[in-house]
């Protein structure tokens, strides 16, 4: 009994001792192919789900390419990620879980400010390096040194959002005076026209109106009489996408007075809207990241557009894809070079090197400044000419998305006064 | 001169909207205000309704409101399957008041989550002869998208006013809301008649999310925004009265769009609230109320 039991034990000891050598044997080569583990809390559902999934794609996309060219430092690439529900709420919990429970390697943000926002603390605790997708002056209050945001907003990220609006209506003669500013009841809204508020100051111009609205706005006629009733020159509107609709229907069923309308309407980008709503975007001057004009045509950005193209359909997503995804992808085009060019995963290496380098991506050159927007803007105003309303194919090449602004990037001339202007 | 014609403009404009909201209330005034089901997946419906109308826009070209129209059927067996869920899991144990709300508020995460995996989280928008046009009269120039949506809500608000006040079925509808267990004691079996009424409910949102894609893009998640507004209109009407809440929607309308024109539109919900509030203390049955 005795020997059997000191055999079981024998048998155990060196099952145990054999298990123990096997991992320790096993650990070098593991850790090689121990994937980089990128973190992330992304909106799959909730009202910005149809960006979050673009954006998500062109990540993936990242990682595929990546891993197909050997990873990152030779290892393969994982893509961790949450769905944040477009609820801030969320995401304090998704960026600890990632961090202490996942053991992420590397993080970045989910789209836009209001789900940015939430995680920084719990970055900034960790000294992770983050990269931001399309947050707008988040770092502002943070001052956090390794934050680095992709939209090309520029330093001063607020007043550089909008500056490309007021230095157009700045050069039209006779320059345009007053000024009326409507935008949502949201944060981002709120944010650009503080920016607005700065701009037109600088500019010179009197703001006559100036009203938010409530996201749950279903008309928005009476917000347009009441912006016509003042007789402004130019108006700048910070919309979200379903308001964006109903002010250009708005503004074509019971017209408008301003010669110079647009500015900080998202929406705008996106193939759903401009394929339904046509010709009635004609003329709007509005903001935009990237468009398929002959001054943006950076190296590799038509053929990522093609990979996320060919996929888009089924993922029921922006079918062309040029507003977020090559910046989705760009992002972590970043983190990636700058990993590779430090050959470690040091968070504080990355992070300066990040900030002392220029990389080049498929949406162009890219270098962050000190509080970690773009060095310089290239916040793009457009003007939207010659649409009709055949549908989207008009919008996959050139000269439906004419750049104003800034002057490098510049394509096209404007058609000016806006030409529904007293109708 | 300049504000009469603001004025006069405003209180069009009010009026349309207000038909608009009676359109996506009607529903939750028939199974909220008679049925006593806290219905809080009503606006989820609505936005099936939306999809619906842009599926049929989209790939045959058909009018939405057209498409709203021939879907109600559907929307009507949909609504009588799901009563008798309800009333199978929840009503006929008496478990009907809290964890009938949480069967409602997952159907409302269920029809989202069904909606993004059929047709991805996209806005939607639809194309009609009416949108981008508008009619003129005068000074008053009123957009055929929400013209157009207006009499559509107000036929349906007329149609089922007299449904209910005339035909058999909509007056033994009135008579479950007025006292069950009389009706049940009369021979007559209550459950038949409420899933009938909620597959009329939900029949509604078909037509009521027609209209709202064709007033602006939609997405899935879109219609928990209208979950207070449907709420509050069927309670001002007067819990259960069909022509109170068209009364109450367009008191709702008018108001948000007097306080968005002269005021300022973030104050509009407040406002509207307000009135509510006002008008549930001074008669706290509603404005049709009994």
């Amino acid at each position: 009994m005795i020997d059997r039991v000191r055999g079981a034990l024998l048998k155990g000891a060196m099952a145990a001792a054999l298990a123990v050598a096997l991992a320790v044997s096993a650990q070098p080569s593991a850790r090689a192919e121990d994937p980089i583990k990128i973190g992330f809390g992304i909106a799959l559902t909730g009202g910005l789900a149809a960006a979050g999934k673009a954006a998500l794609v062109a990540i993936q996309i990242w990682a595929e390419e990546t891993n197909a060219s050997g990873g990152l430092l030779g290892r393969p690439v994982e893509l961790i990620y949450y769905d944040d529900q477009t609820s801030p709420s969320t995401v304090p919990g998704i960026y600890t879980k990632l961090i202490n429970i996942d053991d992420v390697d590397l993080v970045i943000s989910g789209y836009g400010t209001n789900l940015i926002a939430p995680a920084m603390p719990i970055v900034m605790s960790h000294g992770y390096v983050f990269m931001g997708l399309f947050g707008l002056a988040v770092n502002e209050r943070f001052d956090y040194p390794y934050y680095f945001q992709i939209m090309p907003a520029g330093p001063d990220p607020r007043a550089d959002w909008s500056r490309g609006f007021f230095e157009i209506a700045a050069a039209q003669t006779p320059k345009p005076v007053t000024l009326a500013v409507t935008g949502a009841d949201a944060e981002f809204p709120r944010q650009a026209l503080i920016g607005v508020r700065q701009n037109a100051e600088e500019y010179g111009f009197e703001i006559v109106y100036e009203r938010t609205y409530p996201t749950s706005t279903a008309d928005f006629t009476p917000i347009l009489r009441a912006i016509n009733a003042t007789n402004p020159d130019i108006v700048f509107v910070a919309s979200y996408p379903p308001d964006s609709a109903g002010f250009v229907r708005a503004i074509n069923e019971i017209g408008i007075k301003a010669k110079l309308f647009g500015g900080g309407m998202v929406g705008l980008q996106y193939s759903a809207f401009q394929s339904k709503l046509g010709s009635m975007m004609n003329g709007i001057v509005n903001y935009d990241f990237w468009v398929p004009e002959p001054t943006l045509d950076f190296p590799g950005v038509h053929e990522f557009l093609a990979k996320y193209q060919a996929v888009a359909a089924d993922a029921g997503i922006d079918p062309l894809g040029h507003y977020l995804p090559p910046w989705a992808y760009s992002y972590v085009q970043v983190l990636g070079q700058a990993v590779e060019a430090v050959g470690s995963l040091d968070q504080t290496a990355i992070g300066e090197y990040i900030r002392a380098n220029e990389f080049q991506t498929i949406v162009g050159p890219i270098k962050f400044g000190a509080n970690g927007e773009w060095a310089e803007t290239r916040m793009l105003m457009v003007q939207y000419q010659g649409i009709d309303d055949s549908g989207l194919e008009q919008f996959s090449g050139p000269g439906k998305r004419v750049v104003l602004y800034p002057e490098a990037w510049k394509s096209g001339e404007i058609n000016y006064p806006y030409p529904g202007a007293d109708n | 001169m300049l504000n009469a014609e603001l004025l006069l403009n405003a209180l069009a404009s009010g009026l349309l909207l207000g038909g608009f909201y009676a359109a996506i209330s009607l529903g939750m005034t028939i199974v909220f205000g008679q049925l006593d089901i806290v219905n809080i997946a009503h606006p989820a419906f609505i936005i099936v309704g939306s999809y619906a109308a842009y599926a049929l826009n989209d790939s045959l070209g058909l009018d939405p409101l057209l498409a709203g129209l021939l879907f109600t059927p559907v929307f009507f067996a949909a609504g009588v399957v799901v009563y008798r869920v309800y009333h199978a899991a929840f009503e006929a144990r008496g478990a009907e008041a809290l964890r009938g709300l949480v069967f409602f508020f997952g159907l409302l995460f269920i029809i989202e989550v069904l909606i993004t995996l059929t047709f991805g989280v996209d806005y939607r928008l639809v194309d009609a002869v009416y949108i981008g046009g508008a009619l003129k009269l005068g000074p008053v120039g009123l957009p055929w998208r929400m013209v157009v949506p207006f009499l559509v809500a107000l036929a349906m608000t007329l149609g089922l006013h007299l449904f209910f006040k005339h035909s058999f079925m909509g007056r033994a509808v009135m008579a479950v809301a007025q006292d069950p267990v009389a009706l049940q004691l009369m021979g007559a079996k209550p459950v038949r008649i409420k899933q009938f009424a909620f597959g009329i409910a939900i029949a509604t949102a078909a037509l009521a999310g027609a209209m709202l894609i064709v007033i602006g893009p939609v997405e899935p998640s879109m219609g928990r925004l209208y979950i207070g507004r449907v709420f509050a209109i069927a309670v001002l009407a007067g819990m259960g009265s069909i022509p109170g809440t068209l009364v109450a929607a367009i008191i709702l309308g008018v108001a948000e769009s007097l306080t968005a024109t002269f005021y300022g539109p973030s104050w509009a919900p407040a406002v509207a609230f307000g009135i509510l509030l006002v008008t549930l203390a001074v008669r706290p049955a509603g404005l049709f109320g009994r």
